[in-house]
């Protein structure tokens, strides 16, 4: 048997993370691997389309119920979905209460204890919160967690910077612990050249675009019916994007630690392609009256 | 006279200072200082309130001590919740020996501990649910309480719960002041900070809830601040000052009640004892309220007299006839108890390490007994606090401040003082040094020391100490030599 990899699937809010990991791991398990899914987030919405339920019960949520993580069983936590695709969700508080990363930090300590990385795993995927905005959120990645993390992106400004974000946070774990960066997947949004965008940027944080995802609706009529694409519609080429993307992962070999680069770089980069205009510095911190003012004695 | 000469406690001090990393010998030598009687302010020669440094040993407590251990604690009729896990509330529980009259677990509750008690799963999902609940469980179990304080622990900060909306929610319902404190462990370089911000939570929930309602009002009304009646210390100081002929409406906050508190704008002079920790709310109380505070020092029979005759001067004649009443009554007892004492203790030496007030305040008292206070220094006290000590100390005496594990021993080695006085953390490693040791935060489970019974108790105690047989026994007949000092050798030969 070959050893358990972990992996955590890190990128932007809203960026896709959540439906790219589940159709990614349905691929991998439709490929006879036993995978795992630890949803870190406290929206618990990591699991939905492999289980086909609304929201699976998390660590956390149970716990409160319970009194405390001791009282759970392994069980308790653990749904088994398509593929045989095992599922848990950390879970926590609802937002502006209490401290998610605790949770966690304790779901994930939980789970060890509890021997859920059992030998006939092949991967482990945390899909992880948008930003590792504390010591909680950077748990999957310390030491004997995930040695390769995956950022999700688009070619869209915002997700480029997170990711250049996420590669900094990287680099400072990368030098404790082996995490390396194993590689930017493109959730497309149909922006121009944006093959062409993220390819660049990997090149700058050394590392690859393992694959480019197109936009297909086949992924919102799937995930309708609380389905990935993969079990939906098996038949679709989207499917196989995802099956390439689960191939390319298997193979995978191409582990960095990231070299993340400067605000200025980047706003290069994404002048150079057309995302962001050339910045006129005669307009900061002016008003519209004043501008208006200056037009006018011009 | 000091233990050493200038030249030799300057030698000490460089000595001493040797054995750190550069950058550590440079941050210490700031707060380290030999007195000089002339000097108007410390500014130049000590630096203090500032974060001590890693691995120094220091004897400090933190904001949550400051506040909910100094402060809010002794109120006796006010429940303070430790909100966060269990430890902090019970190592903190009862252990300053702040005496009230009152039945605990009915009106009175400073001996018990109220935690919200954190599990992971109020970390991870807040604690503020929890903390709602507690609070009326206590409203239901101790109906007689008048208020409750809640007391912030670390994790109540970082995780950010909103522990003001749960205190007005309480205070509504309940009718009774409900006081969110954020005095989390973290904040600030000591337990200085807790004391600020308990201040602060008093000035705003408290001392202002019962203006414009009718309050009996006599011209010679005081409060006394700042006595936490360890032991029964303010019990001792209030007892003096009812005899010259004033009237104690508050103590804060040994023994003291939230009623008290909230009528304290009614008197005529603040009677401030420990100026470190309530300095804040005096002054705010000036501003506010146009009421004098004056620093007081019911340490010995010198002080004592010194004190009576300050705090008369801001009354009528019938208080300054008082006051000498007062004096001339105890003076016999002052005497024979000096008289008594004296012959034993005369010429004894004495090192301070302690906190808010008494590394000044006792050395006049130390000195009625013939003693000399040779070093003295503060946990968490800031420069004004070091302009007063510099008056008290005499020259040339060695003045340090947050002193480290290290330095304390040494100089204690060096300056051979025939009694230290500080805490527990420091009483035990002197001990096994063979030197005689009082703890000076709690008086060794005695007390009171404050006003003149006090003074004959604290004479007492001293001698039982200092001239206990046991220390001529400390030596094993197999160990001849005593404990080796770290410093390179020889150090002083001439003391």
């Amino acid at each position: 048997m070959a050893k358990l990899r972990q992996a955590a699937i890190y990128g932007k809010g809203g960026i896709g993370k959540s439906t790219t990991t589940q159709n990614l791991v349905a691929a991998l398990a439709e490929a006879g691997k036993k995978v795992m899914i630890v949803g870190c987030d406290p929206k618990a919405d990591s699991t939905r389309l492999i289980l086909h339920a609304k929201a699976q019960n998390s660590v956390m949520e149970l716990a409160a119920e319970a009194g405390s993580v001791e009282d759970l069983e392994l069980e308790d936590v653990l749904s088994v979905g398509y593929g045989g695709i095992k599922c848990v969700e950390s879970g926590g508080p609802e937002p502006g209460v209490g401290c998610a990363g605790r949770g966690v930090i304790t779901a994930i300590n939980f789970l060890e204890e509890e021997g859920a990385y059992t030998d006939d795993l092949d991967f482990v995927f945390y899909d992880v919160l948008g930003d590792v905005v504390c010591g909680g959120f950077a748990m999957p990645i310390r030491e004997n967690k995930a040695q390769e993390i995956y950022i999700v992106c688009s070619g869209e400004m915002m997700a480029m910077y997170a990711a250049n974000n996420i590669a900094k946070g990287i680099v400072k774990y990368a030098n404790s612990g082996g995490v390396r960066l194993a590689g930017l997947i493109c959730n497309s949004r149909n922006t121009d050249r944006e093959d062409e965008l993220i390819e660049a940027l990997a090149e700058k944080l050394g590392t690859q675009m393992i694959h480019f995802i197109p936009r297909d609706n086949a992924v919102q009529h799937a995930e309708i019916r609380r389905m990935t694409v993969i079990e939906f519609d098996p038949t679709h080429k989207q499917a196989d994007e995802y099956r390439t993307l689960a191939k390319k992962i298997v193979d995978n070999k191409k582990f960095v630690i990231p070299t993340p680069i400067t605000m200025d770089e980047l706003e290069a980069l994404l002048m150079e392609f057309g995302i962001m205009e050339v910045e006129d510095t005669s307009i900061i911190g002016k008003t519209a009256a004043e501008l208006a003012a200056e037009a006018v004695a011009a | 006279m000091s233990a050493l000469t200038r030249e030799e406690t300057e030698a000490l001090v460089q000595e001493v200072l040797e054995v750190y990393p550069e950058k550590a010998k440079k941050d210490r030598a700031k707060h380290l200082m030999i007195n000089d009687k002339e000097l108007e302010s410390s500014k130049k020669c000590i630096t203090s309130n500032r974060k001590s440094l890693p691995g120094v040993m220091t004897m400090r407590g933190c904001a949550y001590a400051g506040s909910k251990g100094v402060v809010w604690g002794p109120i006796k009729d006010v429940i303070s919740i430790s909100h966060g896990p269990v430890g902090c509330g019970q190592y903190s529980r009862a252990g300053r020996r702040n005496y009230y009259v009152g039945t605990t677990g009915i009106d009175s509750f400073c001996e018990m501990n109220f935690t919200s008690d954190f599990q992971e799963k109020d970390i991870v999902f807040g604690g503020d649910k929890k903390l709602a609940k507690l609070i009326n469980e206590i409203e239901l179990l101790f109906p007689l309480n008048k208020a409750i304080s809640i007391q912030s622990e670390c994790p109540v900060g970082l995780i950010g719960d909103d522990i003001e909306a749960v205190a007005k929610k309480a205070a509504k319902e309940l009718n009774k002041p409900v006081v969110p404190v954020r005095c989390e462990g973290f904040r600030g370089v000591s337990q200085s900070l807790g004391h600020h911000i308990a201040n602060d939570s008093v000035r705003d929930w408290i001392i202002s809830n019962r203006d414009g309602q009718p309050f009996e009002k006599t011209p010679y009304d005081v409060a006394i601040l700042g006595d936490y009646n360890v032991g029964g210390d303010a019990w001792a100081s209030r007892i003096l000052l009812e005899e010259m002929g004033l009237r104690v409406v508050a103590q804060w906050s040994g023994d003291g009640t939230l009623a008290e508190m909230e009528n304290t704008p009614n008197v005529k002079l603040n009677l401030l004892h420990c100026y470190r920790s309530m300095n804040y709310i005096s002054r705010h109380m000036e501003e506010k309220y146009g009421i004098p505070w004056l620093e007081y020092n019911f340490f010995g029979p010198t002080k004592i007299k010194e004190s009576l005759r300050k705090i008369a001067s801001f009354f009528d004649d019938s208080i300054k006839e008082g006051a000498e009443r007062v004096i001339e009554k105890y003076t016999p007892m002052m005497d024979a108890v000096i008289a008594k004492f004296k012959p034993r203790l005369q010429g004894k030496k004495v090192m301070l390490y302690v906190g808010g007030l008494r590394p000044r305040h006792v050395v006049g008292a130390y000195e009625d007994l013939g003693m000399e206070v040779v070093g003295a220094g503060y946990e968490f006290a800031h420069n004004d606090d070091y302009d007063r000590t510099i008056k008290e100390m005499g020259d040339a005496t060695l003045i340090y401040d947050d002193v480290t594990g290290f330095e304390f021993e040494e100089f204690v080695k060096a300056m051979k003082p025939d009694l230290i006085g500080s805490g527990i953390k420091e009483k035990y490693v002197f001990h096994k040094m063979g030197v005689p040791f009082r703890q000076l935060h709690s008086w060794d489970y005695s007390g009171p020391y404050h006003g003149c019974d006090g003074f004959a108790i604290f004479a007492k105690d001293m001698d039982l100490t200092l001239n206990n047989p046991c220390w001529n026994m400390m030596q094993p007949p197999w160990q001849e030599k005593p404990a080796k000092s770290l410093l390179k050798e020889p150090l002083l030969k001439a003391a």
